[in-house]
C-alpha cells in the first residue's frame, strides 16, 4: 500500500507540473499553427509572467483576481510587441531566419531582464498570497495549490476550446492555420488573426507563470528556458498544432519528469526528456494524434 | 599535387599571415593574453567552418554544434590525460581521434535526425546539445578525472601557433576542395531545393549525413585544440550560447562562404575580447543584450549574411 501511495503521490506531483507545461505548450502549438514558427521566446514570456505576478503580489499587494488579469494582459502585450517588432517584418522570409530571430528575441529578453536595473539575475522568493493546506485523502495528499492549478488549467482549456471551436475568431484562426492565402482571399485579416493568436498564447504562458510561482516559489530570469523547451517537446509529443495534443503532451512530460526524479536521479531528468524528444521525432514525428486532424 | 594546386594563393597568403603573427608574438608586441585570443580565434574559425558546411552549404540548421565541439574537447583531453602526452607530435593522432569521434557521434545522431525538416532539426540538435550538457555534468560519476560539473582541470597546454595554423590551413584547403568537388555541389543543391535534388538522383540522405559528419569532425578537432589551449574545460563552455556564437560567425561571414567565416571568426572573437578590455565589467554584461539585437537586425536586412556566397580570390574558387 505504501508503494502505491508513493506512486500516486508522485503522479499527482507530476500532473501538477504537467498542467503548467500544458498551459505553456498551448501557446507554442497555437503560434506554430498559424505562423509555422517555433516561438523560442515563449519560455521567456512565461518567465516575464512570473515576475509581473511577483511584483503585483509582493510590491503592490494586489488581490489575487487582479493579479491574474493584469499578468495575463502584460504577457499578452509583450507577446504582441515581440510579434510586431521582430516577427512581422520577416513574414515571407526563409523559416530559418524567423527561427534565428526567435532565438535572438529569447536571448534578448533573458539578458535584458537580467540587468540589475531590471529583474536582476538573482533568485527571488515568490510570495504565496495564501497558506499551503494539504488535504489528506488516505492514499495521497493534495494541496490547495494543486487544486488551484488543476482547476485553473481545466477552466482555461474549456474557454480555449470554446474560443477555437465555437467562435468566429476561432474559425478564422483555424482557417489561417489551414491555408493563409486562401484565408485572406475569403476576407480574413490574416495579420490580425496572427496577432490575436499570439496574444492568447502568451496570455496562457503568463497564466502558467503565475501558477509556476505558486507551485515552485523561486523565480529567476533564466527559469523560462527549461520549461519552455520541455513544453515545446510536449507540443511536439502531442502533435504540434493540436490543442488537445499539447495538453496531453504536457501532462506526459510533467509526469515522466517527476517519475525520473523520484525513481532514478534528479540530475538525469532533463536528459530523459530529450531522449523522449529524439524518440518521438524519430518514430512518431507527427506526435500522438498524427497530423491529419484539424489544426489550430 | 592537385590537392594543393588550386589553393596556391591561399597558401601564400597564410604563410605571410603566419610570419606576421610569429613576428608579432616573438617581438613581445602581443601580450600573453593577446596571443591566447589570436589562437582562440583560429580555433573558433575551424569549428565555425564545420557549421558553415552543415548550415551554410547544405542548409541543415543545427543548434547543437557546441556539443560536438565539447565532445572533441573532452575526448582528446581524456586521451592526453590517459597517455600523459605533452608533445605536439604525440598530440596530433589524439587530435585526429577527437575529431573522428565527434564525427562518428555526428554520423550516428545524424542518420535519424537529418530526416527532420529545418525547425524540427533545430529542436532535435538543441535537445542533443542539452543531453550532452547533462551527460558532461554527470561525467564525474563515471570517471572522476573528468570532473563533471566541477570542470576538467590539469590538461597540458600543447596548442601553439604552429599547430593551430597548420591544422587550420590544412582543414581550410580540405574544406575548399570538398566544396569544389561534386559532393560540395550536391550539398549546395540540397540547400537550394531538396526535392529537386532527389529528382536529379542525388542521394540526399547520404549527402546530408556526409556534410553533417564532416562538420562535426571539424568541431571535434577545434574542441581538441581548445581544450589544450585553455587547459580547463567546463560543461557550461559547451551550451547553447556557444552554439549561438558559431551561428553568429557563420551568419556574419555569410552562409556558404569560407572566406567570410575566416574573417567573421577573427572579427567576432576580436570584438568580444576587445569589449572585455575596453569596457568595465559592468557594461560587459550588456554584450548578450546587444548580440541578439544585432542578430535580429541582421536577419531583417541580410538574412543570408554579409558575404553570402562570396569568396575571396585567394581561395581559388571561381564563382560565377
Amino acid at each position: 500500500m505504501e508503494v502505491l501511495g508513493y506512486l500516486l503521490q508522485q503522479l499527482v506531483n507530476g500532473l501538477q507540473l504537467g498542467a503548467i507545461y500544458a498551459l505553456i505548450a498551448l501557446g507554442y502549438t497555437m503560434v506554430y499553427g498559424v505562423l509555422r514558427l517555433i516561438n523560442f521566446a515563449h519560455g521567456d514570456i512565461f518567465m516575464f509572467g512570473s515576475f509581473v505576478a511577483y511584483y503585483l503580489i509582493a510590491k503592490w499587494q494586489m488581490p489575487l483576481s487582479l493579479v491574474f488579469v493584469i499578468t495575463m494582459a502584460a504577457t499578452a502585450l509583450l507577446g504582441l510587441v515581440v510579434e510586431k517588432v521582430a516577427y512581422k517584418p520577416l513574414r515571407g522570409a526563409p523559416r530559418i531566419s524567423l527561427l534565428i530571430t526567435a532565438v535572438g528575441v529569447s536571448l534578448f529578453l533573458e539578458y535584458f531582464l537580467s540587468l540589475d536595473s531590471m529583474f536582476t539575475p538573482n533568485y527571488i522568493a515568490f510570495p504565496r498570497p495564501f497558506d499551503v493546506v494539504a488535504y489528506d485523502l488516505s492514499l495521497v495528499a493534495i494541496t490547495n495549490i494543486q487544486l488551484i492549478i488543476f482547476s485553473v488549467t481545466a477552466a482555461s482549456l474549456f474557454l480555449l476550446y470554446l474560443l477555437v471551436y465555437r467562435s468566429k475568431y476561432g474559425r478564422a484562426m483555424r482557417a489561417v492555420a489551414h491555408n493563409q492565402e486562401t484565408a485572406s482571399l475569403v476576407g480574413i485579416n490574416v495579420d490580425a488573426v496572427i496577432s490575436f493568436t499570439f496574444a492568447v498564447g502568451t496570455a496562457l504562458a503568463g497564466l502558467g507563470g503565475i501558477l509556476y510561482g505558486f507551485a515552485y516559489p523561486q523565480i529567476n530570469v533564466f527559469m523560462g528556458i527549461m520549461p519552455g523547451i520541455k513544453s515545446f517537446i510536449a507540443a511536439v509529443l502531442g502533435g504540434i498544432g493540436l490543442v488537445h495534443g499539447a495538453v496531453l503532451g504536457g501532462l506526459v512530460i510533467g509526469v515522466s519528469e517527476v517519475f525520473v526524479s523520484a525513481f532514478l536521479s534528479s540530475t538525469l531528468r532533463d536528459g530523459v526528456i530529450f531522449v523522449i524528444l529524439l524518440l518521438v521525432l524519430l518514430f512518431r514525428p507527427n506526435g500522438f494524434f498524427g497530423k491529419r486532424r484539424e489544426k489550430v | 599535387m592537385t590537392f594543393l594546386k588550386g589553393a596556391k594563393r591561399f597558401l601564400v597568403v597564410s604563410a605571410v599571415a603566419y610570419i606576421l603573427l610569429k613576428a608579432l608574438f616573438l617581438s613581445g608586441l602581443a601580450t600573453e593574453y593577446v596571443q591566447q585570443v589570436v589562437l582562440y580565434a583560429l580555433v573558433m574559425i575551424i569549428a565555425s567552418l564545420g557549421l558553415n558546411v552543415i548550415y551554410g552549404y547544405t542548409g541543415q540548421f543545427s543548434l547543437g554544434h557546441a556539443a560536438f565541439y565539447g565532445i572533441g574537447a573532452y575526448v582528446s583531453a581524456c586521451l592526453t590525460h590517459a597517455f600523459a602526452v605533452d608533445s605536439v607530435y604525440a598530440f596530433l593522432p589524439i587530435l585526429l581521434f577527437g575529431g573522428l569521434f565527434s564525427g562518428l557521434i555526428g554520423y550516428l545522431i545524424g542518420v535519424p535526425i537529418l530526416k527532420l525538416r529545418d525547425d524540427f532539426l533545430a529542436i532535435a540538435t538543441l535537445g542533443f546539445g542539452m543531453l550532452v550538457r547533462v551527460l558532461l555534468d554527470n561525467s564525474d560519476k563515471v570517471a572522476d578525472v573528468v570532473g563533471g560539473s566541477r570542470g576538467f582541470i590539469g590538461i597540458p597546454r600543447i596548442t601553439n601557433l604552429e599547430l593551430v595554423f597548420v591544422v587550420l590551413v590544412f582543414l581550410v584547403v580540405v574544406t575548399r576542395n570538398l566544396i569544389f568537388s561534386k559532393y560540395g555541389l550536391f550539398w549546395q543543391c540540397i540547400k537550394d531545393d531538396e526535392l529537386a535534388s532527389t529528382a536529379f538522383g542525388i542521394d540526399t540522405g547520404r549527402m546530408k549525413s556526409m556534410a553533417f559528419t564532416y562538420g562535426c569532425f571539424l568541431a571535434g578537432v577545434a574542441g581538441g585544440l581548445y581544450a589544450h589551449l585553455y587547459t580547463f574545460l567546463h560543461p557550461s563552455n559547451f551550451d547553447l550560447l556557444k552554439s549561438i556564437d558559431f551561428l553568429v560567425i557563420v551568419i556574419v561571414g555569410g552562409m556558404g562562404s569560407i572566406t567570410g567565416t575566416i574573417f567573421a571568426g577573427l572579427l567576432w572573437v576580436g570584438f568580444i575580447e576587445g569589449l572585455r578590455i575596453a569596457l568595465p565589467s559592468g557594461i560587459l554584461e550588456l554584450r548578450w543584450v546587444f548580440i541578439p539585437i544585432f542578430l535580429i537586425i541582421l536577419m531583417m536586412l541580410r538574412p543570408y549574411g554579409l558575404f553570402a556566397q562570396k569568396e575571396s580570390r585567394f581561395l581559388g574558387i571561381d564563382k560565377t
